[in-house]
């Protein structure tokens, strides 16, 4: 009976001496190089696979940040500066800053701006209602309100209004991965640069019609006056097809274009509110408006994202 | 037994409300708006200026390319503005407006209604007709009628399809064309085979119209050479591929043209357009639709110039229903609801059908039930359900293997579907995309 219990453990023993002599010979031979700093790179990303860096994800950007050997073009930007420098490091290179950015919506054609004039019955789908055709509201460049966005965002920071059936992008969570920017059919949504303490201006109107037309549709549209334009004294604003757009990389933040803009499609975004100037009216000129006070809260405006 | 095609179809209701009712000339609008784009491929190029003076059949906007036709003016009086207009998609496109005056016509027009039968022309003569007239299939593809029948090099036409099948349920400017204006549509035939040079032409009817069947057997009697095959009432029987199955037996292969067995289909609309356009010198202007709906008060069928807006046609069947809840550019099954009411009839307008808002709204979408129905009613013999999924995905390359181009868009699917699913709205999508991607392929 023990003789058995021998010569069988025995037995597979030696058959697992051999095997694993095999196995290290045959693993020798098949071996395939890595560099080890693929795996280090990867554990300092996020590690959200995104595809925010135009990659499949984020062992694809590993092994590009690697492979590449510098980080030019190469940005994560979910991890933003710290996680870039981090990459750096391990590759022992200098990685170049890029300031953070945040989604925005050029879109302010709420229910009460734009009014409906028909209604779209089919699939929630903005995909599917751009192909069919210009949208459920007179103006053709506007927000569609079936969601898109929302479905391609991973990180649960955009969400539709159901008042002003706009998305609404929520800064906090937002890492500019630019998901919902491939998943609007009418480009709408842009990254834009965060700007200190989150503080952002921008025109939210995508709509190239000619003013009065653009303005029949919707009241907040932009008409193309170039008003902004002049008044901008660091040619941060250019209009082109009847639409003004604001360089962030130029732009002051001086907020003098929003107080011009005749329809207000110029929107504020986290700046303190405006002083109220209620100096003594010029006697000789009594008609003149008191300067244009344009309240804005501190707080985001939800209704106007 | 019937003749038909064999795999899917459905039958929905026929409602073909305007049946008996014989072609209106509809009154003269007072403004036009013409689109420079009614076809499918390249817009036509605008000819005519700001304050020009126009008669009717005038040329205003040129072909410009292979696949595009010409468009002329279908009413005399002055060009108002060359800009962008309503479309049915709501986008702008480009357009002529012209503000009516009068009804002056081009002399080398003929106006009479005397039946011009010989046919001294030849085959390349008759292309060229058709080609300058602007003729496109007026079906609802919009596809130019002249390129159609020029096969493309080592392929040759052996048979003409006539599609007098009229598969969408409400449409009858079809069968109201066969009963009434038979004997040009059997010279029509004539001059296509002519220009194809086939000595074989099939009409296709559908069953459901035993006086259009009939007139057509007893006109085309004399000529042993054109048959007429009555069918069995199946929707899509009107698609190309469909037909050609139906009627000859052969099966169009995927991803082929219907030429590639020997078959050119043109529509019934498109037979009479050529009729007129070689020889009485007419240029394509004007054309038949349908103006129906179960609640409209005078379901009809009207002459209208290219250009009226369907205001005006709504307005003569008796105006816009209380109860309307959509109002359908087509048939009920492929057709695609406008916008609104200031958009123009164009060369591919077949019918105007307004439906009752309990009708035209779409019931709640509920989880596929597995019950492959779908794949069952498919023409194509494709899996709707899998390709509907594959496009909510966005797994484009998995869609493009199962053959989502085949698709014809016949709305089959989503018809049948007893969970009312968008089956049709998703494969749209996919096959958008996936032809974007075999485009970029190319490139």
């Amino acid at each position: 009976m023990t003789t058995i219990i021998l010569y069988t453990v025995l037995t597979l023993s030696i058959i697992g001496v051999l095997s694993a002599i095999v196995l290290y010979f045959v693993a020798q031979k098949f071996k395939v190089y890595e560099d080890p700093r693929i795996g280090q790179v990867e554990t300092e990303l996020p590690g959200a696979n995104c595809g925010g860096c135009g990659f499949a994800g984020c062992r694809a950007f590993a092994e590009a940040c690697v492979n590449k050997g510098e980080l030019t073009d190469l940005f994560c930007p979910v991890g933003g500066n710290d996680c870039m420098s981090g990459v750096a490091g391990i590759l022992g290179i200098e990685a170049e800053k890029k300031d953070p950015r945040v989604a925005v919506v050029r879109c302010n054609g709420t229910c009460e701006h734009r009014p409906k004039t028909n209604f779209f019955d089919g699939p929630v789908s903005c995909a599917i209602a751009a192909s069919l055709y210009s949208g459920d509201t007179g103006c053709q460049y506007g927000c569609l309100g079936c969601g898109d966005c929302v479905v391609a965002c991973d990180f649960d920071a955009i969400h539709m209004n159901p008042e002003t059936g706009l998305p609404e992008v929520d800064d906090e969570k937002c890492v500019a991965c630019g998901a919902c920017v491939k998943a609007c059919p009418k480009t709408l949504i842009e990254l834009r640069k965060k700007g200190p303490k989150d503080r952002k201006i921008y025109v939210a109107c995508r709509n190239q019609d000619k003013g009065g037309v653009a303005r029949k549709s919707c009241a907040v549209a932009c008409i193309g006056c170039s008003k902004c334009e002049k008044e901008c004294k660091y040619d941060a604003i250019t209009i082109v097809n009847n639409l003004a757009f604001i360089d962030a990389d130029k732009c002051k933040l001086c907020r003098k274009c929003a107080p011009v803009c005749p329809t207000n499609a110029i929107i504020e975004i986290n700046f303190p509110p405006k002083k109220v100037v209620l100096t003594e009216l010029p006697v000789s000129a009594p008609e003149k408006p008191i300067e244009v006070t344009v309240p804005v809260s501190a707080e985001p405006k939800s209704s106007e994202l | 037994m019937l003749k038909s095609f064999k795999i899917g179809g459905v039958h929905p209701a026929e409602n073909k409300l305007s049946a008996s009712k014989a072609i209106e000339v509809l009154a003269l609008p007072k403004t036009v708006f013409i689109p420079v784009g009614q076809h499918i491929g390249a817009p036509a190029e605008v000819v005519v200026k700001k304050g020009d003076k126009l008669m009717v059949g005038q040329l205003i906007a040129k072909s410009s390319g292979f696949v595009s036709a010409n468009i002329h003016s279908s009413v005399s009086g002055t060009v108002k503005k060359v800009e962008t207009g309503p479309d049915t998609s709501g986008y702008p496109k480009m357009g002529i407006y012209i503000d009516v005056e009068d009804d002056v016509w081009d002399e080398q027009i003929d106006r009479s209604t005397e039946l011009k039968s010989e046919i001294n022309l030849d085959s390349a003569a008759i292309l060229a007709k058709i080609q300058d007239a602007g003729i496109v299939g007026l079906g609802g593809a919009t596809f130019p009628t002249h390129v159609k029948l020029m096969p493309p090099k080592g392929m040759k036409a052996e048979i003409l399809l006539i599609n007098g099948v009229e598969c969408e349920p409400y449409l009858t400017s079809d069968h109201r064309l066969m009963l009434e204006h038979g004997e040009e549509l059997i010279i029509g035939i004539q001059l296509l085979m002519k220009a194809l040079n086939v000595n074989k032409a099939a009409i296709g009817i559908e069953n459901n119209k035993p006086d259009a069947i009939s007139q057509m057997i007893k006109l085309a009697y004399r000529h042993t050479n054109i048959s007429v095959v009555p069918l069995k009432v199946k929707y899509p029987q009107g698609g190309e591929k469909q037909l050609i199955k139906a009627v000859t037996g052969r099966e169009v292969p995927s991803g082929a043209l219907p030429i590639s067995v020997g078959a050119v289909v043109t529509n019934i609309a498109t037979t009479f357009a050529v009729y007129e356009a070689v020889q009485k010198n007419k240029p394509l202007f004007e054309r038949v639709v349908t103006v129906t709906g179960k609640s409209v008060k005078n379901p009809s069928n009207y002459k209208v110039r290219i250009g009226t807006t369907i205001s005006e046609l709504i307005e003569a069947a008796g105006g816009l229903p209380e109860n309307c809840g959509k109002i359908i550019n087509g048939g009920p099954m492929m057709g695609k609801a406008f916008a609104n009411t200031e958009i123009p009839v164009n060369k591919g307008t077949s019918g105007i059908l307004m439906m009752p808002e309990k009708e035209s709204k779409r019931s709640e979408t509920m989880p596929c039930i597995r019950c492959s129905r779908c794949v069952s009613v498919c023409p194509m013999g494709l899996e709707p359900y899998l390709l509907m999924t594959l496009s909510e995905k966005q797994i484009w390359e998995n869609a493009e293997n199962e053959k989502v181009m085949d698709c014809i868009e016949c709305g089959s699917c989503s018809y049948t579907c007893p969970a009312n699913r968008p089956l049709l709205d998703y494969i749209r999508l996919g096959k958008g995309k996936v032809g974007a991607l075999i485009r970029s392929r190319k490139q």
